[in-house]
């Protein structure tokens, strides 16, 4: 199973992001293999639909869940549709190591 | 005597319209337009989008399969007035609220939905924590 993780950077130190689609990482992990693999996020600083083209990037990982501190409103919908589970993290200071750890539990 | 006091009806999303107007007639801003109800809209929608049959689109609204089949007739029969009339089709109220089924684990402090809504939700997808509760403060009621 694979699981999309908003970060703010690319180390896994770094903190759960805030906001999906704004986030500077997607951090893909697989909980099988243990790969982690880091996009850098293209559409950080886009005026809108930056949440929509972030899913559209993810998805092609084929996720079926993704981990962020807040969603935005207009990727709801998109995600029910995918079959996609939204987790939130409301613990910003969680590292991204730490849910891996959850994970792997 | 007093109607029977309805129960809400869930909507899993807003449409991403707020209704349609008619072309081809000289359109008057004025005339008055047909109200389309959220959970009409839902009915629609699960049964002829989604190609549910009104037993399961009634599991996914929260209602019975006899309430179901009558919001899903009144939302034709509203379709089928606005189109032979000529009217404009406006979607909004309705006695509903929105789907979200949040829930929130008790350990981790995490919230997560859950969108293969025919299974049931065993334990937190981050901790596999048991103790989990529903969330239900996120619920709108959106009355007429």
């Amino acid at each position: 199973m694979r699981v999309a993780i908003a970060s703010t950077s690319n180390t896994l130190d770094a903190r759960i992001c805030e906001h999906f689609g704004r986030c500077d990482y997607f951090i893909i992990y697989d909980t099988e293999s243990k790969a982690i693999e880091y996009i850098p996020n293209p559409y950080k600083y886009d005026d809108y639909d930056a949440g929509i083209k972030s899913v559209e990037l993810v998805t092609t990982r084929n996720i079926s869940k993704i981990i962020s501190g807040e969603f935005g409103l207009k990727i709801k919908p998109m995600l029910d549709k995918l079959k996609i589970q939204l987790i939130v993290v409301k613990d910003h200071n969680k590292k991204i190591s730490n849910i891996i750890e959850l994970l792997n539990q | 005597m007093s109607r029977q006091k309805r129960i809400l009806r869930k909507v899993s999303n807003l449409p991403i319209i707020k209704g349609f107007k008619p072309y081809g007639i000289s359109f008057d801003e004025n005339r008055e337009g047909i109200k389309l109800l959220y959970e009409e809209y839902e009915a629609l929608r699960l049964c002829d989008y989604e190609l549910l049959n009104h037993h399961q689109a009634s599991i996914m609204m929260g209602v019975s399969r006899p309430t179901f089949t009558r919001i899903y007739a009144t939302a034709l029969q509203k379709i089928a007035k606005a189109f032979v009339e000529g009217k404009q089709i406006s979607i909004e109220g309705g006695k509903v609220y929105f789907d979200s089924d949040w829930y929130h684990c008790q350990k981790c402090g995490c919230y997560f939905n859950n969108p293969l809504k025919d299974q049931k939700v065993e334990g937190c997808p981050l901790c596999k924590n048991f103790n989990i509760e529903k969330y239900e403060n996120n619920n709108i009621d959106n009355h007429i």
